[in-house]
Formats: C-alpha cells, structure tokens, sequence
C-alpha cells in the first residue's frame, strides 16, 4: 500500500471556463496534517477531491506516497476519506460499515474482523458493533465514519469538512479526539478541509490558505497568526484590524494625515513604499494610555462595545473612516459609546501584509 | 368506523357484488378443470407471468442503473420518454414487434435480401417466447419509474466512500446501490406481476394464435363459445391465482429483504 504524503503539482481543475482550482502547488509530508482553509467556492474541496480521484485535473499532477495518481482510479488510491454528512451506509451495521473497505480491498478473511474491532477501539465504538447508523447519534456516525476510514490503513486521511454537522459542543470534543487520533497514527498524512479558523489553529500541522481557487498562503498556524502573508490571510486566520495606509519611511506607516504608526522592523515582504495594509491582532491591542514608551498610541471616540463574557470588545474610531478594536479582559468600567479612550500596541504587533486590494 | 362505510358501499356495488355474481355464476368446476386447453393456459399464464416478471426487473434494473449513473447526453429526455411510454396501449408494442420480428417484419426481410432465402430465421413472435418479449419490453418501465426514483435518493457521498474504501462498480452497486433498491425494486416488481397475470391485449395480439392464458380464455369460453358458467369457472381460478401468486411473491420479497439485512450484518 502506499504510504504517506501527498503532492500537488501545479493542479488546475477546469469546468470550461470556470477554473475551480489554478495551479496548485502544494505538498503534505508523511504524517503531516494539513489544513485547507477558505471560504466557500475556495478550490479547497476540488483539491480534496483531485486527491481522492473525483475530480480529473486540467492539468497538473497528482502524487500520493511519491507515486503519480493523478490518472488512477478512486479504489486503487489506497486513501481513507471522511466526508461532513457521514455517508455511512445505512442497510449495514457499524462493523459491517468498518469492514466495508477491507472486503473490498480483500484483505485475508482471518483479518478482517480484529482490524475493524481495532479500528472502533481507536474510535471509542466498540460498544455499538452491532448498531445500526440511523440508531446512532451525529458525532457517533462520524466516529464509525472516520473507524471505517482507517480499518484499511490508509496513508492518506483526507476530511471533509468532518465536523461542520455537529454541534459547536461536540466538534470540540472530536477535535480533541483527531487530535489524539493523530498522535496515535504518526506515519498518516491528513488533508484537513474546513472554513472554520479555529478546527484549522488547532489541529494542523501547517494551513494552506485558500482563496478564489489560488493558495493564497500556507505556513504553521504559528506564522500565518503571527505574520500573516496577505490581508486576506490576516482576516480569515484570527480575526484582525486592516489599516490601510502609505509607507513614509522604513517602519513608519501613514494611516489618516495626523496619524503615523511605527510597525514591526524590516522583514522580507517587499519593498517599502507606496501603498500598505498593516494588520493589528484585537487582542494585542491595550485600552488606556500606556505605561511604558515606544509604543503606538490611537486616539478617538468608542464607536462600539461588545461584552463577550470573559472579554470586551471596544471598537475605537481613530481617524476619518479608520477604527481599531481592542479586545481586552472584562472591563469594571468599561467606557461609554462616543467616550475618548487611548488604544495602544507594541510596534512588533503591527505587521504590514501586502498592497491594499492585491 | 362510520368513514370506512362510503368506500366500502363503493367497493361493494361496483366490485364485491360482480365478483360475488361471477363465483355464482361459476358452475362445473370438475369439467373445466380437465379440459386441456383449460390446463395449458394456466400454465401459460404462470410461467410467462412469471417470466415477464423476472425479465422486467432484470431489464429495468440495468435500464434504470446506466441512466441514473452513467452520465450521457439524453438520459433526461430517455427518462421523460419512459413516462410516455407507460401511457401507450399495451397491443402498440405488440404491432411495433410485428413490424420488426413479424414473417414480413424488418429483421426477415433484412435476412432474405441478404441472403436471397424465401423465408427469414425469426418466427418466436406467436410463441409463449414472443408473448414474453413483448410483455418485458412493455412493463420493464413500470419497474424503471420507481427505480429511478430510489436512485435519484442514493446519496453521491455513500457511493465516493464506497469507491475510497478501494470497491469496484460491480460492488457499489451491488451492496450500495441494491440494497437502497430493494424496496423500489418489489414494489415494481409486484405491479408488473399482477399486471401480466392479467394481461390481455398484448396475448390476443402476439400469441392469438398459439399461445392462451386465463384471460383469453376467458375472453374465447364467454364471447365465442357463449359458455358464460365456464367462463366464470376460469374468472374465479384467474383471481384467486393473481391473490396468491402476489401472496407468495410478498413472502418472498420479504425474506429477501430481511435476509439481506442479516447477511449485510454478519
């Protein structure tokens, strides 16, 4: 069987003149788990899809274990796949779902029934062999789901959007469970699709960023978080305050005429001039005058304030069309709607993403 | 209970007390029974019944699987003709068969232009076999609406999960695809039974001349015979057959189904 890793090779999915997905270069390393993460209508299922061999590239190739796939079909991939609606099949019972794939692969008779008892063992759905999937709850369907992905000993899981049917409670419970799964299983490459931010900071290994059928970005959560190649990564990775403005000097960046903010020293994101998106994390952001020196101070009106429970979300208008939010600990006294506050962030925590609008 | 007495005064003016005048009418049951040509269309009706049944959902089922499935220009408008063509006359495909496979029909006269013989290969039209043909031909849509249908709600995804776990197309469709058919599957089949247990026109029209079954005899014994006790006799065995060929072919669609359950289980 082939082992892990998948590589996409300049992968365009066309439907006429529609491109879905525009030459994608990507790859995923042995045991890697990588998440595509974008919008709808990103290109991130297609390229889920180009992988399981439901989607025939334009152009481009598909490698899976090193091996070219692009031109094989779907069952001789050898990959686990687990999709948002569980697909199970609803005439079979739970282990007769699991033992599905190992059939059809023929594994050895002897076999079959000890993988899948280990394969619901992994899962934690030993105890409903014999159920039915209409007898078992969504996030239960969704374990025997991803049991019967795995009794074949893919190298390769690919998720689809897994946990967008389940509640918000249950999907943090499975994310821990994938989590561990992962653990468990460090020679598996997971492809990881999802719009959801927080399932992607959680659980992958690296994000690929995806928008309008481009990879737009792709780096640890880490570094997309903290240094986020574009604007739009910056907003759909955590959430973020844009400033538009105009370079005037090396770390200086004019936002409104009376308003300059120092950002954080010269990094290799191209050169220092005309235009510029600087993107400011919320949480970074401190209400009030600042104690120490050398860090940005904005000035305004609070425009708006949303008490989150443990948090405050204060939005401030600091210049002719330019707000920023600061979310800090609940505030005892939190100001009052057109009441001038100070916001203030450390140089370091305003990092310039790119060209406004590129 | 008073709203079931309108359907029942229904149901008993215009069909219980005509069937209750038929078995009355019926006299000299002994007599029929030992008449040949009484013995050989029961047996007629069962087999090619059973046979056209058979046939139908064989043909239907492999109809109705390439244009769900299999995608090609036209299976759309292939689907919407079927509905038409359940609103023909069931002696239409009879004709259409004779022009085809009739001693004058295209097929005989393709054979003697090409090889220069008097007379063509294809004589099966007044034959039980060309009953048979013309009765599959005519209810296999009956068994394809219901099965389109059932297959229009197979989810894609069950079907992808089933292709990712490494299963073939023979075995998608045989444990994703069946099994959610199933149902469709004996309900089409159980119409086209009863249907060609009493199918008259197209048996008057291809077998007229070797081929009888119950209801041609029937036809034969009250309008050409003017034997109207015997003609009751063979009514009431034709009814009680339809009853308990349906009887028996529920029992059995039923023990598939839960036999299927308990294999798919194992």
């Amino acid at each position: 069987m082939t082992r892990g890793g998948i590589r996409f090779d300049g992968v365009t999915v066309a439907y006429g003149d529609t491109v879905v997905l525009d030459s994608l270069d990507l790859t995923v390393e042995t045991g890697e788990v990588m998440a595509l993460l974008g919008p709808s209508g990103s290109g991130k299922t297609t390229a889920l899809r180009a992988v399981a061999g439901f989607v025939r590239p334009t152009a481009g190739r598909v490698l899976i274990g090193g091996q070219d796939v692009t031109g094989l079909p779907p069952y001789k991939r050898g990959i686990g796949m687990v999709v948002q609606q569980y697909a199970l099949f609803p005439h079979l019972r739970v282990d007769a779902n699991v033992a599905f794939g190992l059939k059809a692969r023929k594994a050895p008779r002897g076999e079959i029934a000890g993988r899948v008892a280990e394969a619901l063992e992994m899962t934690g759905m030993t105890a409903y062999a014999k159920r039915y999937p209409r007898e078992l709850s969504g996030g239960q369907q969704q374990r025997v789901a991803i049991a019967r992905a795995l009794a074949v000993r893919p190298g390769v899981l690919l998720l689809d959007e897994p946990l967008s049917a389940l509640d918000a409670q249950l999907r943090s419970g499975m994310l821990t469970e994938l989590a561990k799964l992962h653990r468990d299983l460090p020679d598996v490459s997971m492809l990881y699709v999802t719009h959801d931010q927080s399932e992607a900071l959680t659980l992958a290994d690296r994000i690929a960023v995806m928008d309008r059928a481009r990879l737009q970005d792709c780096g640890t959560p880490r570094e997309l978080y903290r240094s986020p190649g574009s604007a739009f990564t910056a907003s759909f990775v955590g959430s973020a305050n844009l400033l538009t403005g105009v370079w005037c000097g090396t770390d200086v960046v004019e936002v409104a005429p009376d308003l300059r903010i120092r950002v954080r020293e010269g990094a290799a994101d191209g050169p220092r001039e005309g235009d510029v998106t600087v993107c400011v994390r919320p949480h970074l952001v401190g209400l009030g005058e600042p104690d120490g020196s050398g860090l940005n101070v904005v000035r305004g009106a609070v425009t708006g304030l949303q008490w989150r429970g443990s948090s405050h979300r204060v939005t401030v208008a600091v210049a002719e069309g330019c707000e920023v939010t600061a979310e800090v600990g609940e505030l005892r006294v939190p100001p009052g709607l057109g009441e001038r506050v100070a916001l203030h962030f450390a140089c370091e925590d305003a990092v310039p993403v790119g060209v406004p609008g590129a | 209970m008073l709203w079931v007495v309108p359907p029942l005064a229904v149901l008993a003016l215009t069909f219980l007390y005509p069937l209750t005048l038929v078995v009355r009418q019926a006299d000299g049951y002994g007599e029929v029974f030992r008449q040949a040509s009484f013995r050989d269309a029961l047996w007629n009706t069962v087999v090619i019944a059973v046979g056209a049944t058979a046939g139908a959902l064989l043909l239907g089922f492999v109809l109705a699987l390439v244009i769900a499935f299999v995608p090609f220009p036209g299976a759309k408008s292939l689907s919407r003709f079927i509905d038409i063509f359940l609103a023909f006359p069931s002696f239409l495909i009879t004709l259409a068969l004779l022009f085809v496979y009739g001693s004058r029909g295209m097929a005989n006269g393709l054979w003697t232009d090409v090889t220069g013989n008097g007379t063509g290969p294809f004589d099966f039209l007044h034959t039980p076999w060309g009953v048979l043909l013309a009765e599959v031909t005519y209810f296999t849509p009956l068994v394809m609406r219901p099965l389109l249908a059932a297959f229009s709600q197979v989810e894609t995804a069950q079907m992808e999960a089933a292709a990712s776990l490494g299963a073939r197309a023979p075995r998608i469709v045989r444990q994703v695809i069946l099994p959610e058919a199933l149902p469709a599957l004996a309900a089409g089949g159980s119409l086209v039974l009863v249907m060609c247990l009493n199918e008259f026109g197209i048996v008057l029209f291809t077998g007229a001349k070797g081929v009888t079954t119950l209801p041609t005899l029937i036809y034969g014994k009250a309008i050409l015979d003017g034997d109207y006790t015997g003609a009751c006799v063979v009514a009431v065995v034709n009814v009680l057959l339809s009853a308990a060929l349906y009887g028996l072919y529920r029992l059995l669609v039923a023990r598939v189904t839960k036999g299927g359950a308990r294999r798919a289980g194992a």
